[in-house]
């Protein structure tokens, strides 16, 4: 029987369904503390002096800290992609001197109840000397922090890439395009806001974090290295988690603090994010101005690209480094030959949010750029965008393809891909040329209707390895530990899957233990769509060692060999149907002896390449400038479908968040630097009214040759292109070719393109 | 977003509430459904000291037709419009403009009174009351008073409402059932506050307009009474004509403030907008 490439149902909905699945919020430790953290009501400035005093004497208030009480911990420190001229732009826990952001924490309560400690925290009076924000990443670098950092300015780092020879694709050029198109400022909002509960086992020295997410490995060692707790002591463990969208999880001040107050305080001490607290002090995202030139020639094809783009990295530099500007420019060419290429990405700090990463980070933004051009290319030389696209996709027989730098720290080989080929079978799905037709009729029947494209390479399964042990026991159930996380997105149920793949034993018997540090030695969690590609490859290699040795007692038991023996529905039987046993049978078996168990590590250097489509149809109305999207197709390669339902759902809830950001979700800032857009109120996510249905064309034409399953990562299709598809049928159905240079396209901005000239 | 501490009061009968409004005034706020109060004490912009719950208050739970007035008690819910209230247009314009008010849950709880005495700019509710010039009555410990629509909103959150008086009836003139009636409303999704919108009823006899109501709301600081146009609707013949002639008119009667969501000169296209739609469908 087949398990992997099946719709099964999730193993992890009961709880949820029934209302007991548990979050952060939901942990809860007899005479806890509440924490409550003060954050900077201006954007800039320095710092004079914060009073406690009045907040202090308050009934119930156990602390008030403030960095001068918490001097000995050193910033927060880069996860991935760290460099070293970056480390004096890290945050510490608390403001330092200067604040830098509205909501940067500058001091934190801690309080019998979250209640005393908002009222404590009203009370705490932080005095600032304001200074002139820097709000705009293009502008001239700024100092940083004037007079404690002399000369250290915001622009902390350039990431430069490039091959070929650009003077000569330019010199060549049939024509030359420009283009300078901006992403909006915006994040991943997940349901859950962040939140922990450090407790204090005061009988074994220890301290335990629940409430963890995404990386709870290292976060265990990075907490551990600043409060300087020798390894053993501080466990991070992970429960439900409400979304995570690479901004849950990630390492914050607040973290740090927690546990900085279970151990200085030896009590537990819960902290919850409010949503205000969450939209101003969790990463922000986006936010890039791209300054494209490309040297074409006269069939479209793009001789020679070169790109300046600038991400608002807001105050400071978290722990994703130069992640964000990295991906962007590695993943910018896309899925295009484009001979030569020279990008700078300048990282320039400004007062805002710290930003980090968001699904399908520098590439929904660098998506958007590259589609945009494709268009504008169109334009200028009067092809169909599609032809254009055309010309210059990568050939199948390039493939694995090159590019010729690293990103991520890994070299840049796309690993297999049928370009061309899903690029028909979405004209295919289409009827492009009838629909164009039919739009073209109604737009002559006066709606203003169009159809606009983006095409993508994504990247997934981030090595570098993974861990995972499986044990059966003598009832024939299943138990795996992996060291990755799980954010809500149905890695139980995936590495389920291809567990029972091999096993042959029913899901519903296997269970899956993640995100606990106590259980696994290492684990480097979930992101860049890895999961299923390096723990779902680890199961698979651990499931088949189990196996294995199954059958190998099995044939001992029942006096033959393994080669004669098949598993099936938790049995091993001969192939003849004379004899059979349970698996739990030989797992008793082995009781005394380590038990069936199997291990299976797999580690990878490369990523994997996933590719797709979408293409969206929009009606414009022309009286309130409202965008209703008629219709969405997301076609995605993913060279093997695990389970096709999760991946849908991946693909469409990539989708609703990417149409958010594409219309609705912006994070405005007025010129004093002050948040406009920190409640739902004026954050606007989409609902379901919002969010169109989703047809999605799930591939598995190019399987990756790099892992054991074949599989590319999916988490991160359904977000990629939407911006840049919703553009191009803005474009189209008002007929302005290269109208829409700015993410989200809101109707005030769209009223401006309609009325007078771009946005 | 945990609210500042207050005590709360909870009164049996509407001669006790009214006693504790009288005692407590300026400190005090009255609870209802608390859909716009709660989130606004949460964010601690409203810090009361005290919350008088009128929920008890069975005496202001009602929806009451006479023979030419709909009487709206100050506990009756936005779902309770869900359907139509009344026969005819009144109900029917009623029914169409409660599905704009945020959200089902929300339509649950929400009161109309609250609505008014909250007095949202983007209140779909207070426009409706402006229109169809409602008339508001106020109960004190020092008795009872009937105010005008046109009286009754002073501007952005601030009533004609004394600290110590409650809203506790709203009566709405009925409709023959020779009117009709059309609203439009644009907003950034389903169920945000208005970026724009109108009501507008009419009264046509062979062709020609004899009565006319119309009013735009989420463009200003209170919902605006558009007087004069509708005095040019009526005697005009009910065309196409005479919806754009007035939907271009009130584009430029009305100065309106700008958001981050809209800008003052694209609120007056949504003035248009929203008349002409409202006044379409009055005169469909």
């Amino acid at each position: 029987m087949s398990f992997v490439g099946r719709s099964l149902k999730r193993i992890e909905d009961r709880p949820l369904l029934m209302g007991q699945g548990a979050f952060a919020a939901d942990c809860n430790w007899p005479g806890q503390l509440h924490m409550r953290v003060v954050r900077s009501p201006v954007a800039f400035g320095r710092i004079l002096g914060i009073e406690t005093e009045e907040a202090a004497a308050l009934e119930g208030v156990v602390a008030i800290w403030t960095i001068a009480d918490l001097d000995d911990l050193p910033p927060i420190d880069f996860r991935q992609m760290g460099l070293e001229r970056l480390a004096p732009y890290r945050q510490f826990v608390l403001a330092r001197d200067y604040v830098r952001y509205v909501g940067e924490p500058v001091a934190v309560v801690i309080a019998v109840d979250p209640y005393v400690a908002e009222d404590a925290a009203d009370l705490v009076f932080c005095d600032v000397e304001e200074l002139e924000p820097q709000l705009d990443a293009t502008a001239e670098p700024m100092a940083f922090m004037p007079d404690v950092h002399p000369g250290l300015m915001s622009e902390p780092a350039v990431i430069r890439r490039g091959y070929g020879d650009l003077d000569a694709a330019f010199a060549r050029a049939h024509r030359v395009v420009e283009l300078e198109v901006k992403i909006g400022r915006h994040t991943g909002v997940p349901m859950e806001t962040r939140g922990g509960l450090c407790v204090y086992d005061g009988d074994k020295d220890t301290f335990t974090l629940y409430g963890a997410a995404k990386v709870p490995h290292y976060n265990r060692d990075a907490i551990s290295r600043m409060l300087g707790l020798a390894p053993g002591r501080l466990e991070l463990s992970e429960g439900h988690v409400g979304g995570g969208f690479g901004i849950r999880g990630e390492l914050y001040p607040e973290d740090v603090l927690v546990c900085a107050a279970a151990l200085r305080l030896q009590r537990p001490v819960k902290w919850i994010e409010d949503r205000r607290e969450h939209l101003l002090a969790a990463n922000h995202s986006r936010d890039q101005v791209y300054r494209l030139k490309a040297a074409v020639d006269s069939s479209g094809f793009i001789l020679g690209l070169k790109a300046d783009f600038f991400t608002d990295q807001g105050a400071y530099v978290r722990t994703h480094g130069t992640t964000v500007t990295d991906l962007s420019a590695g993943l910018l060419p896309g899925p295009y030959v484009i001979p030569a290429y020279g990008v700078a990405g300048h990282i320039r700090l400004t007062n805002k949010t710290p930003a980090g990463t968001y699904r399908a980070p520098g590439r929904y933004e660098s998506t958007f750029a590259r589609e945009r051009l494709i268009d504008a290319i169109a334009v200028e030389l009067d092809l169909s965008p599609v032809e254009v696209r055309r010309v210059n996709l990568i050939g199948e027989a390039a493939m694995p393809f090159d590019r010729g730098f690293e990103t991520l720290g890994t070299r840049v080989v796309y690993d297999s891909g049928k370009y061309a080929d899903l690029l028909e079978r979405v004209l295919a799905h289409l009827d492009y040329d009838r629909l164009q037709q039919q739009l073209a009729e109604r737009r002559s029947g006066g709606e203003l209707v169009g159809l606009g494209l983006g095409y993508f390479v994504e990247k997934s399964g981030l090595g570098p390895q993974d861990l995972v042990r499986m044990r059966l026991d003598m009832h024939g159930d299943i138990e795996i530990v992996t060291g990755v996380a799980s954010v809500g997105q149905g890695v139980e149920t995936a590495l389920a899957q291809i567990c029972a793949e091999t096993l042959q034993v029913p899901i519903e018997r296997i269970r899956v233990i993640h995100g606990q540090t106590d259980r696994i030695e290492i684990g480097f969690g979930a992101f860049a769509s890895r999961v299923t590609v390096m723990a779902g490859s680890a199961v698979k290699i651990a499931a088949e060692a189990l196996r294995a040795s199954a059958l190998e007692v099995a044939a001992k038991l029942l006096q033959t060999t393994p080669e004669v023996l098949r598993l099936s529905n938790g049995m091993i039987e001969t192939v003849n149907g004379s004899a059979s046993l349970l698996l739990g049978d030989v797992a008793a078996h082995l009781e005394q002896t380590g038990g069936l168990t199997g291990e299976g590590r797999f580690a990878s250097s490369h990523m994997t390449y996933p590719y797709g489509i979408h293409a969206a149809q929009v009606r414009v109305d022309p009286a309130t400038c409202a965008v209703t999207i008629e219709r969405y197709v997301v076609a995605y390669d993913v060279g093997r479908a695990v389970n096709p339902m999760l991946i849908e759902g991946q693909i469409v809830g990539g989708v609703a968040q990417g149409v958010g950001g594409a219309f609705l979700e912006e994070f405005v800032y007025d010129e004093n630097g002050q948040p406009l857009a920190a409640s739902f109120a004026d954050y606007l996510m989409p609902t379901c009214h919002e969010v169109p249905e989703v047809e999605v064309l799930l591939r598995e034409d190019a399987p990756s040759p790099l892992n054991p399953l074949g599989v590319k990562g999916a988490g991160e299709g359904g977000i990629n292109a939407a911006g840049a598809a919703l553009a191009g049928a803005i474009d189209a159905a008002i007929q302005k070719p290269g109208a829409v240079a700015q993410l989200p396209i809101t109707p005030g901005r769209l009223h401006a393109i309609l009325r007078g000239g771009r946005s | 977003m945990k609210a500042a501490a207050f005590d709360y009061l909870r009164p049996a009968g509407l001669g006790e509430a009214l006693a504790l409004l009288a005692t407590h005034k300026d400190d005090c706020k009255i609870l209802a459904g608390g859909q716009s109060l709660v989130p606004a004490m949460n964010f601690r912009l409203a810090r009361p000291a005290i919350l008088i719950d009128i929920n008890d208050l069975d005496e202001l739970d009602y929806l009451r037709a006479d023979a030419d007035q709909l009487k709206i008690g100050a506990l009756t819910r936005h779902a309770a419009f869900h359907r139509p209230v009344v026969e005819g247009p009144l109900g029917t314009l009623l029914a169409k403009v409660v599905r704009h008010i945020a959200h089902y849950p929300i339509r649950q709880r929400g009161t109309f009174a609250g609505s008014l005495s909250h007095a949202d700019p983007a209140s779909e509710w207070c426009l409706v009351a402006t229109t169809l010039r409602a008339e508001m009555v106020a109960k004190s410990a020092r008795g009872e008073r009937v105010i005008a629509a046109s009286d009754f909103f002073h501007g952005t959150f601030t009533t004609a409402l004394e600290p110590d008086e409650i809203l506790a009836e709203i009566r709405l003139p009925l409709m023959t059932p020779d009117w009709r009636v059309g609203f439009y409303e644009f907003s950034r999704r389903a169920g945000d506050f208005a970026l724009g919108m109108a009501v507008a009823a009419t009264r046509v006899e062979d062709g020609t307009i004899r009565e006319a109501r119309l009013a735009v709301g989420g463009v200003a600081d209170r919902a605006i009474r558009l007087g004069l146009l509708e005095d040019q609707l009526v005697g005009k013949p009910a065309s196409l004509a005479i919806i754009d002639a007035i939907a271009r008119e009130a584009r430029g009667m009305i100065e309106p403030n700008g958001d981050i969501h809209a800008s003052p000169e694209y609120r007056r296209d949504l003035i248009a907008a929203s008349v002409k739609r409202a006044l379409t469908e009055a005169l469909a």
